[in-house]
């Protein structure tokens, strides 16, 4: 039915990338460029008493330093957010009060690297400490003041409260949960943990600027929101927009750690300042350390049901570590119950109570699944235990009480991101497919029985059982995200499409030239994509929310959709025919009368050179009413070694509704990809600190990134559904995969053991700990 | 200093300094396809073949190459050139973001070569357990590498060895 979408279309950078042609930030060097290193707070909690930077400004090669001293005291988020930005304005580019270690102490720039390197050795800053707050769940009662009269203060009107170390709280609820809960039959309350982790893109943060011939600063950066940057560079460095120009080159991954304005402003500074490009490029241990991570979790489950198993009455508790600045603090937290609450809507009384609280510990920020992954951990297990209770097969209970096409639930409009969210009924699921498909496939009934507890099959060392679960997530933020696209056509028939949308390796450039080209009707190599230049392409809000599929696409679907009324015009005027009596065909306006046509090249020769010349161009924006989630069904297989307490995962099954894909191969490799960082994130990844806040694992070896050897067998289904708002039925799928390993593994220990993995990663340490239970 | 080494065939001279890393002195000669993941030799992005055993780059002094052979992954395909492992990856859909790729095309590649093309599951994943790759999960790395070994034993008969671009 499709020519070109819903395809395993190749990448149209692919061969570029593979032989090494493309360039990523770091590939770009200036003449006479400056290089910068950042001194980082060796403290968790400190003030800047003095900061003497004499001796470095006399290394021979030094161009200069920056500090709180020098620079502007304007409070921003660092979070690459829509504006107004739901996090809170608590950081400067530099502070004088290091508030976690890693925290930015100074920059310097030179000649070289090594000088700039050395020059840090010879800053000389006297601190004075203070305490720290290095446990979260100690954190608002610790008595001490993480922004203590900084001026810190929300940009919109949200509960705001930093002299209680709060960064951001979120209540909401639908019908009476203490009612419902209090005569509840039978009833459940558990607390789980959820880890910080590190994003660990394979390539590190960077920034590049320079001044163009015309005195313009030019930001060459690892983004994933090129315009927010723009915007934002704009502010705390007091430039105007109109003297900025942000260009995204190859992005080497992103996960949501790049959604963040961190470098761009330091060296933007530098190059403002100084004239010159200047260059910074993270460190790995400063990705580690001092980028963004992922969000640290307690979540409190409280549910009332019935004998039957129906959840009558459920509350979620959230205690998010904020970190030391409260970016996406906010929205991070709201999603853990926006993201997963609505997927029971049979649930008549819910609560939802969140707080992120400020530590001085590395900072939290936009991490792939965005607080959906911390809250299935819980409300996987919820759902299992609940069937544990009442005998009743998890998948059944899944395919009851999940939500359906046409229904909705309230949470929708009860949880936005900082305000209202947005009233929504599901148009798309083939979650009830999903789910029978991933059983199948991994041969759920059989196993499970088999690996029952009871069964006496794990009565020795090795312990196997299965588990599964059940995800959603979004597609956009409705009614906030906006993208648009421009497209005007070439002599020979080709087009330019120019968006803003943010290719961060993703494939959207690839996949917004499919959407192109189905509409057109002409070939992939006929789109000619650029993306993401501020100067040059219109307005797209970024990289983030799993929307650039979705959102994106159906900017250029609608401008591609202009560009084929404007080539039909001219074609029938070409033809002489009327306009109903044309149509687009393999790169032809043909008569549907007759058998006269024309070629593109030809459509636009004429519109050129010929009669009624004009430039066949068009433009669209687009702004979702609703953000239709897709959907997942997750199994896990695994053994247990009793003795070491080390999971194996054997199979893992993920059956996914992701509308219809645009990119099937892309699509599934996003999948995989999700899943075995997912997997990852279950099994070890998490951060360790020294018991003065310092990280102790911050390189890839010691930290341990999944490598090829470790991969277990992992099998992706798409399962297609139509989404009525998304460009051909397309909705998102670059989140909601890593949302499953959790609660899957959990459940399937569930089934080996009988006993509950309460906190993640599941080490061999929390193993055996939870098998002594 | 100077120093003169072969890289992709073709002799250099490359100016580096006394302690520097050959990663960073060909990164700064220009050759900025080795790409750096860390500097710490933990995940392969600056793996290089040097005399045709693969090294992570970012580990070894650039002084200490003397007289030696590099190939970057340019050496072993170019995009108007491309080996045909470069081709299985893009087929395959083991280029997302392709920040990992050049480094895990040379490690690819010396896979095949040690396998006489016939490598093993496990001979792959075992091969690129050096190569970290946060987009893909490997799942597609490790077909497209399978598929190149496939194609290269169909090929053997043809073309003995790789074609490498040195124009
Ligand atoms: S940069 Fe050499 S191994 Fe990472
Ligand atoms: S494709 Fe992005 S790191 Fe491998």
């Amino acid at each position: 039915m499709y020519k070109y979408v819903n395809k395993p279309a190749e990448k149209i950078d692919g061969l570029s990338l593979v032989t090494g042609e493309e360039k990523f930030t770091d590939d770009f060097t200036y003449n006479d460029m400056l290089y910068v290193a950042i001194l980082h707070s060796g403290y968790a909690h400190a003030k800047i008493e003095e900061l003497d930077e004499s001796e470095a400004l006399k290394t021979k090669g030094v161009a200069g330093v920056l500090s709180y001293k020098n620079t502007s005291s304007i409070l921003y988020t660092t979070a690459g957010q829509g504006y107004p930005e739901p996090s809170p304005y608590d950081t400067r580019i530099f502070n004088d009060v290091m508030r976690f270690v890693g925290d930015n102490v100074c920059a310097v720039a030179a000649e070289s690297r090594e000088i700039a390197e050395e020059a840090l050795k010879k800053i000389k800053v006297r601190f004075s400490l203070r305490n720290a707050v290095l446990d979260f769940e100690k954190s608002e009662s610790s008595g001490i003041i993480i922004h203590k009269d900084d001026n810190s203060h929300a940009k919109i009107p949200v509960y705001f409260n930093p002299s209680e170390n709060l960064a951001s709280k979120v209540e909401a609820s639908v019908g009476s949960f203490e009612r419902a809960f209090e005569t509840a039959p039978k009833k459940l309350t558990c607390t789980f943990y959820t880890q910080y982790a590190s994003h660990c893109a394979i390539e590190p943060h960077a920034a590049v600027t320079w001044l163009d011939s015309r005195g313009r600063l030019v930001i060459q950066s690892t983004t994933q929101v090129p315009f927010h940057v723009r915007r934002i560079v704009s502010s705390v460095c007091q430039i105007p927009i109109s003297k900025i120009r942000v260009i995204k080159p190859r992005i080497g991954g992103g996960f949501g750690g790049k959604q963040e304005v961190l470098l761009e402003p330091v060296a933007a500074l530098f190059t403002w300042r100084t004239k010159r490009p200047a260059k910074l490029v993270y460190s790995r241990k400063e990705v580690f350390t001092s980028a963004r991570t992922r969000h640290q979790y307690r979540t409190v489950f409280k549910a009332g049901y019935d004998t039957d198993g129906k959840i009558t009455a459920l509350h979620l508790d959230a205690l998010e570590n904020s970190g030391a600045y409260g970016s996406h603090a906010l929205t991070v937290l709201s999603n853990a119950g926006s993201k997963t609450l609505p997927l029971l809507n049979k649930i008549e009384n819910l609560k939802f109570t969140g707080k992120g609280v400020y530590t001085n510990l590395p900072c939290g920020g936009a991490y792939r699944g965005y607080g959906a992954t911390e809250a299935y951990f819980g409300l996987g297990q919820i759902v299992d235990m609940v069937c544990q209770e009442t005998g009743e097969d998890i998948v059944e209970y899944y395919k009851k009480w999940t939500i359906k096409p046409g229904e909705t639930s309230p949470v929708f409009q009860a949880l936005g991101e900082g305000k209202e969210g947005v009233a929504m009924t599901i148009g798309s699921s083939s979650l009830e497919e999903c789910i029978t498909i991933g059983a199948r496939e991994s041969q759920w009934y059989e196993k499970r029985k088999l690996y029952s507890h009871s069964t006496g099959y794990n009565d020795g060392r090795y312990k196997r059982g299965i588990g599964m679960s059940v995800l959603m997530q979004g597609s956009a933020i409705a009614e906030v995200d906006m993208a648009s696209a421009y497209m005007k056509m070439n002599d020979d028939g080709s087009f330019n499409l120019l968006t803003g949308a943010t290719d961060l390796g993703t494939g959207s450039d690839t996949i917004l030239s499919q959407i192109a080209s189905e509409v057109l009707d002409i070939p992939l190599s006929q789109i000619v994509v650029t993306s993401s230049d501020t100067d040059f392409t219109p307005f797209d809000k970024g990289a983030y929310a799993s929307s650039t599929t979705y959102l994106s696409g159906q900017a250029v679907k609608k401008c591609a959709e202009g560009i084929k009324k404007q080539i039909l015009k001219t074609g029938a005027e070409m033809l002489n025919v009327k306009l109903d009596l044309v149509e687009l065909k393999n790169g032809f306006v043909t008569s549907k009368v007759g058998l006269s046509r024309v070629s593109f090249e030809e459509v636009c020769r004429y519109s050129f050179y010929e009669k009624n010349q004009y430039q066949i161009q068009a433009s669209a924006s687009h702004v979702s009413p609703k953000s239709p989630p897709p959907f997942a069904a997750h199994f896990a297989e695994i053994e247990v070694d009793s003795m070491t307490g080390i999971i194996q995962v054997l199979n893992y099954v993920a059956a996914v509704d992701c509308g219809l894909p645009i990119n099937t191969r892309l699509a599934e490799g996003q999948a995989e990809g999700a899943i075995i960082n997912g997997l990852a994130y279950a099994l070890f990844e998490d951060y360790y600190f020294s018991e003065k806040g310092r990280l102790l694992n911050d390189s890839f070896g010691k930290y341990g990134v999944m490598t090829a050897a470790d991969i277990p067998p992992v099998k992706v289904f798409l399962v297609s559904s139509y989404e009525e708002t998304g460009p051909f039925g397309a909705k998102s799928i670059s989140e909601i995969n890593i949302n499953g390993a959790l609660p899957s593994i959990a459940n399937a220990f569930y089934n080996a053991t009988g006993k509950r993995l309460f906190s993640a990663p599941f080490t061999p340490e929390k193993v055996l700990e939870a098998l002594e239970k | 200093m100077k120093i003169s080494i072969n890289i992709n065939s073709r002799l250099k001279e490359l100016e580096v300094k006394p302690n520097e890393t050959l990663l960073s002195a060909l990164r700064n000669n220009g050759y900025t396809e080795v790409k750096c993941g860390c500097s710490e030799g933990e995940c392969g992005a600056c793996l290089v073949l040097l005399d045709e055993k693969p090294v992570n780059s970012c580990q070894v002094l650039a002084m200490s190459i003397r007289n030696k052979q590099v190939k970057t992954v340019k050496g072993i395909g170019t995009l108007y050139l491309p080996h045909l492992i470069q081709k299985a990856f893009v087929e395959a859909g083991a280029d997302q973001c392709g920040f990992c790729s050049p480094g895990m095309i040379v490690a690819s590649y010396s896979i095949l070569k040690e396998t006489g093309n016939r490598p093993s599951k496990e001979d792959i994943r075992r091969g690129l357990d050096g190569n970290l790759c946060r987009c893909t999960g490997y799942v597609k790395i490790i077909e497209a590498v399978g598929m190149a070994a496939e194609k290269s034993l169909q090929e053997e008969t043809q073309k003995p060895e790789a074609v490498c671009t040195n124009m």
